[in-house]
């Protein structure tokens, strides 16, 4: 049972879902201007990949081969719906900011990805491991960059003001070109290296070498 | 005939790439994720409701704030809301006997005993059906007409656009225009509510001297007091935004209504 918490610990750094394996990077773009919504659009996607992992490794031995991408979609996609439903219930305001983001995440490569690889293979209990921690995982991303971008753009963390911007007479200019969508770019590359400069081992192997070539006279 | 469970285990037992297997599948996957999707649809619809509700009441109080000087005549008249009274669209005049409150316009419309269908030629703003009575809203002082806000509908894009139109005293200028309900697509049609756009609506005058409904959304810049750009990317929202104004100024919408009040019928 133990051997079972590493599905869950290995996503989180090591084998990071944004950073390791670039998936999931549009949505992380697109939701991480301010840390409220990096958080709901984590808790969404995290619920999704959990209940989604769950159901399609119940069913895993009993889903034909040549229909299996149609009945994960089917399945991750009405997970999405409850979610979205659930957020527009319950979370109103943050659903209206997340606006088409959390119906893309059926569009989510993280998602299919993990039930792919993984929960179509294992038994439930590791493959909801294993969706917990890919979205914890995803969660971190999210949450660093929401956190940096919502900070540094605006000068406040959740909505409340942490840096005083100049037009509110404080002394800090906010850096607008963080609340655009390049900026999104720009800080997961940064912990994208800062990651593989701590873990060599991720540094991806060149795929071709330029060879030395001798010019003929 | 097996009975029904060992027929499952049967089911159950069928390889992977046998067809029946296949689609029985498809079919059960189907089946049971409609019925998770429409059971969560149907128990949190109250919940969602009651949010759409707020937030159509803060877009009215949000579109009251826009116009200047409005609050503090609400003020001096100790009033927070406009006085909501139902109308008779055909007539033109009140209806008594109705609860303003509780009485949903937009529901109104689908039922076949307080709507009437429009003819399509009359059509112009999509809807199919249009309900005998409408709720509009009222502000007057001392018997006199201040303003009057009438919700409308038409058919955008992709979705059915609901709006509030506030017109000054005169009946003509609009005061203001707010969206309270629309679905378009996202970062094109959506801008539909941007306060931007909707800030070039004031001061739009909806007809001309002689009465006819001359206010329009024009692609390129707008010229003349009776025409509004058309948002870039979005025309057919743009459009349909004309479109219904234009639809529930004229004879199917409030026309009567608002040639009683022009007659002095407050």
């Amino acid at each position: 049972m133990a051997s079972h918490w590493r599905h869950l610990v290995t996503p989180l750094i090591a084998g990071n879902p944004v950073t390791l394996q670039i998936l999931g990077i549009c949505s992380a773009l697109a939701v991480t201007t301010s840390l409220q919504t990096a958080l709901v659009m984590s808790a969404a996607l995290t619920g999704v990949l959990v209940m989604s992992s769950a159901a399609i490794s119940l069913i895993r031995h009993h889903i034909p081969n040549v229909i299996r991408l149609i009945v994960q979609i089917v399945i991750i996609a009405s997970m999405v719906v409850v979610i979205d439903e659930l957020l527009q219930a319950f979370a109103f305001a943050v659903s209206r900011q997340l606006s088409i983001f959390v119906g893309l995440i059926v569009t989510n490569c993280l998602v299919l990805g993990r039930a792919e690889a993984f929960a179509m293979r294992n038994p439930v209990w590791p493959s909801m491991l294993d969706g917990l921690g890919n979205g914890l995982g995803y969660s971190l991303v999210l949450v660093i960059v929401g956190s940096l971008r919502e900070l540094f753009g605006q000068g406040t963390l959740l909505g409340v003001t942490v840096l005083k911007p100049v037009a509110e007479g404080g002394w800090f200019e906010p850096f607008g070109l963080m609340q655009l969508a390049p900026s999104g770019f720009f800080v997961i590359a940064a912990l994208i290296w800062i990651i593989r400069a701590v873990r060599v081992e991720q540094v991806e192997r060149a795929e071709h070498k330029v060879l030395r070539t001798r010019v003929p006279r | 005939m097996t009975d029904p469970l060992s027929a499952w285990r049967g089911f159950l037992d069928r390889p992977n790439d046998d067809r029946v297997k296949i689609f029985g599948v498809a079919l059960l996957v189907a089946l049971a994720s409609s019925v998770l999707v429409s059971t969560s649809s149907v128990l949190l619809k109250p919940y969602q409701e009651a949010h759409l509700e707020a937030e159509r009441a803060a877009r009215m109080a949000a579109m009251i704030d826009t116009l200047p000087g409005l609050r503090d005549v609400m003020a001096e008249l100790g009033v927070d809301r406009l006085e909501t009274r139902l109308v008779d669209l055909g007539t033109g005049a009140y209806v008594t006997g109705i609860e303003p409150e509780g009485y949903d316009f937009a529901a109104a419309a689908a039922d076949p005993d307080l709507s009437v269908a429009i003819p399509p030629d009359q059509d112009i703003a999509r809807l199919g059906r249009r309900a005998h009575v409408a709720p509009v809203h009222i502000l007057e002082r001392d018997g006199a007409l201040l303003l009057v806000v009438l919700p409308v509908a038409g058919r955008g894009y992709q979705s059915t656009i609901r709006a509030m139109l506030a017109l000054n005293a005169d009946l003509t200028t609009v005061a203001a225009l707010a969206i309270t309900e629309q679905a378009e697509t996202p970062g094109l049609g959506e801008r539909v509510e941007d306060p931007d756009w909707l800030a070039l609506w004031p001061g739009k005058e909806v007809m001309d001297d002689s009465g006819r409904i001359m206010i329009s959304v024009v692609r390129g810049p707008a010229s003349g007091p009776h025409e509004v750009d058309a948002i870039s990317g979005a025309t057919v929202t743009s459009n349909g935004v004309g479109d219904m104004l234009r639809f529930w100024l004229g004879d199917w919408g409030y026309r009567s209504f608002l040639d009683r009040l022009r007659a002095g019928g407050l």
